[in-house]
């Protein structure tokens, strides 16, 4: 067995080393010679391509017991296949990072922090908690501005995150959604700072404008704190879409308006009282008062594992109309009704579909 | 007959280039400079008058020497101010302005007047729209400081325009100037060995660059070209995006998050030892950015900059060296590692 254990190195190294050296075939031939420049170098422990199947297979599991060669073997074990290619790219954009070598643009977009980092964060709870259903994403342009205007609701905007990485992963182009937040949101330190690097900005006509005339993909949930800050018991129940701002956004820009409905969001957090005298103290638009939150503190504020459909639906398109049609309030408030129709029934449609909230 | 310029201002480093540099101008017959202490550097052939703005006299001077132009660069309230009280900088920028208004509008020869502000009076909150238009009036207004001085002189300068319509009013309004002095702006901020930032916010930042700054004062001040239309307000910033840890980053100098009452006290006392004048209205860019929209400067006033903010921070890191992290090095670490770990 002890030749066993040895040859292994050997192995690796000659392999890595280059094609000259030839392979023992037996576990006979070095032994002797070997072990000691083994002890002396470090290399195998930090990198081999290792898995080739056979024989080597069983020296590396003898290896494995065996202690200190052992690593390789349990590194490409623990953090699988490929993992130094993935250290890599770690480095490579840790680089990035510490020298401040990465584009941003003016809105803040930090698309190499969102794609390398942001969205590595949310992907498991996108896949894997909330495990969104996405539906309709070819109703999304290929390329081009497009407003997508969705339902607002969950007490924290999880909503707008998971929307934002269903755009971003289903997509074939890959497209990245610009959502529009509010103010709070930019006031807070650390979240405003985050918000603004995941390509989030005020929502403002301004801003929504400047984004869509580059071409932007931009992401809206018109109803605001009275949607995502409503009680339980009016779960799936549209609220006002705002004074109907994103229809003459979306008129001046003449960019699709992409109706989207999202469900399963509104269970997230099942509020059922709001302390209101605690949120004007915090300067917050509601507390919300959940079965859970505050009364288990941070524990409460983990959002329930329900299941989550998010449907986009057939664009509205906007550049039939005449520039002058984004000030005329009639045709606003016929669209806006018409969106948010949309989306209401949509969302019932879905509920009715839906078994269970949890599956 | 050439023309007669009037520079305030000029002991500034950025006047003292821009007198210079007017000198060149092939239409241009004189040029006086005027500031209420000698310059540091010599101005060439321009004539230095020493005088206050805020005085009468000044009147005189533009009356006297039949002035067709005048560029008042002397609004500010950075460090370079840090020679003077707060008070006496207020009263530069706001009486001074005045006097000099009031001097030009009894000036029959008077044809054009050059103003410097600044992105400040867009103030800075986050219920702001993210990038800023000319016609963009913030919620809330700047409080105090420079930035006010800037929003009251821009008031002043409106009201002058109205008065007097024959003369062409241009009023420049620059992002953070960097250059090769570090009295301007955030430039003694960032020759700081490690910077103060505020716990939480990564602010979005634009500079312009000196050349691009003197480029831009001496268009606005020559006769404009065919196709563009100097009157106005513009804003004036190089291309680009960076964010405060970038340019940390870039520049190689360490961050030292506080939060915002410690990085205001910082403040104070960085400027009470005289280290930085380190204002508060720079808190607020700190906190919260400042991006301007740049596409009346393209289209209306025919500027093209020849730097991007990146490369205007660049030129500034070039010029005085790198601090205590030089990217450089950085990089190298970090490829040290990866040859450790490449097979």
């Amino acid at each position: 067995m002890t030749d066993a254990k040895v040859i292994p190195f050997d192995d690796d190294r000659a392999r890595r080393r280059g094609r000259g050296v030839g392979r023992p075939a037996s576990g006979s031939a070095a032994p002797a010679t070997e072990p000691a420049p083994d002890r002396r170098e470090p290399g195998p422990e930090v990198v081999a391509p290792r898995g080739a199947p056979g024989p080597d297979g069983d020296a590396d599991r003898d290896a494995g017991i065996g202690g200190r060669g052992s690593e390789p073997g349990v590194l490409d074990r623990l953090l699988g296949d490929g993992w130094d290619r993935r250290a890599a790219h770690g480095l490579s954009f840790l680089r990035r990072r510490l020298t401040g070598d990465y584009p941003v643009d003016d809105f803040g977009y930090d698309a190499d922090l969102t794609e390398q980092v942001l969205m590595s964060l949310l992907r498991p709870v996108y896949e894997k908690y909330f495990r969104v259903d996405v539906r309709g994403v070819e109703h999304l342009p290929e390329a081009g501005a497009a407003l997508v205007v969705a339902n607002h609701s969950g007490t924290l905007p999880w909503d707008g995150l998971m929307l934002q990485v269903a755009v971003h992963d289903h997509h074939p182009a890959d497209r990245h959604l610009r959502l529009l937040a509010a103010d709070l949101v930019f006031a807070l330190p650390v979240v405003g700072e985050l918000a603004r690097k995941a390509g989030h900005t005020l929502a403002c006509a301004q801003d929504a404008q400047q984004l869509l005339s580059r071409g932007e993909l931009v992401g809206v949930m018109p109803e605001g704190f009275k949607g995502i800050g409503k009680p339980f018991a009016d779960r799936y129940k549209l609220q006002r879409f705002g004074r109907g701002g994103f229809v003459s956004t979306a008129l001046r820009a003449g960019a699709p308006i992409v109706p989207c409905s999202i469900v399963g969001a509104e269970e997230i957090y099942p509020m059922v009282g709001n302390a209101k005298t605690l949120a004007r103290l915090l300067g917050v638009p509601y507390f919300p008062l959940t079965p859970t939150f505050p009364w288990l503190g941070p524990l409460g504020a983990v959002p329930l594992p329900t299941k989550w459909t998010i449907q986009f639906g057939e664009p509205i398109p906007t550049d039939g109309y005449a520039p002058e049609a984004a000030d005329d309030p009639m045709l606003m408030f016929n669209l806006t009704d018409q969106v948010r129709e949309t989306i209401q029934r949509t969302l019932y449609h879905l509920l009715v579909q839906r078994r269970s909230v949890f599956f | 007959m050439g023309r007669v310029v009037l520079v305030t201002g000029a002991a500034r480093r950025i006047g003292g280039r821009f007198v210079r540099r007017l000198q060149r101008e092939s239409d241009v017959d004189s040029v006086l400079a005027v500031d209420v202490v000698p310059p540091d550097e010599p101005l060439g052939d321009a004539e230095f008058v020493q005088a206050d703005i805020r005085h009468p006299s000044i009147g005189k001077l533009v009356v006297g020497r039949a002035v067709d132009t005048v560029v008042h660069l002397d609004v500010g309230g950075g460090p370079s101010a840090g020679r003077r009280s707060r008070a006496a900088v207020k009263e530069t920028n706001v009486i001074g302005t005045m006097q000099l208004l009031g001097a030009c509008r009894q000036a029959p020869a008077m044809r054009r007047l050059v103003v410097r502000s600044s992105t400040h009076v867009y103030g800075g909150a986050p219920r702001d729209a993210a990038v800023c238009e000319e016609t963009t009036v913030s919620g809330t207004l700047p409080g105090g400081g420079f930035a006010k001085d800037t929003v009251e002189v821009e008031g002043y300068v409106r009201g002058f325009a109205r008065r007097r319509p024959d003369i062409s009013v241009t009023v420049l309004r620059f992002a953070d100037i960097l250059g090769s002095a570090l009295d301007e702006g955030l430039a003694g901020y960032f020759a700081l060995p490690v910077l103060p930032t505020v716990l939480g916010y990564d602010p979005r930042l634009q500079f312009v660059h000196e050349d691009d700054a003197l480029d831009v004062l001496a268009l606005a001040a020559g006769e404009p070209r065919r196709g563009t239309l100097p009157d106005g307000t513009f804003n004036i910033a190089g291309d680009g995006v960076l964010l405060l840890s970038q340019c940390a980053r870039r520049l190689g100098r360490p961050t030292l998050p506080l939060v915002l009452p410690a990085l205001s006290w910082a403040g104070t006392a960085l400027r009470t030892v005289g280290a930085t004048d380190f204002s508060p209205e720079y808190v607020r860019l700190l906190t919260y950015g400042r991006v301007v929209r740049t596409s009346l400067m393209r289209d209306m006033l025919g500027f093209e900059p020849r730097y991007t903010t990146a490369e205007a921070l660049a030129g500034f890191a070039r010029r005085h060296g790198p601090g205590l992290l030089p990217p450089r090095a950085v990089a190298r670490a970090v490829d040290r590692v990866q040859e450790a770990v490449r097979p």
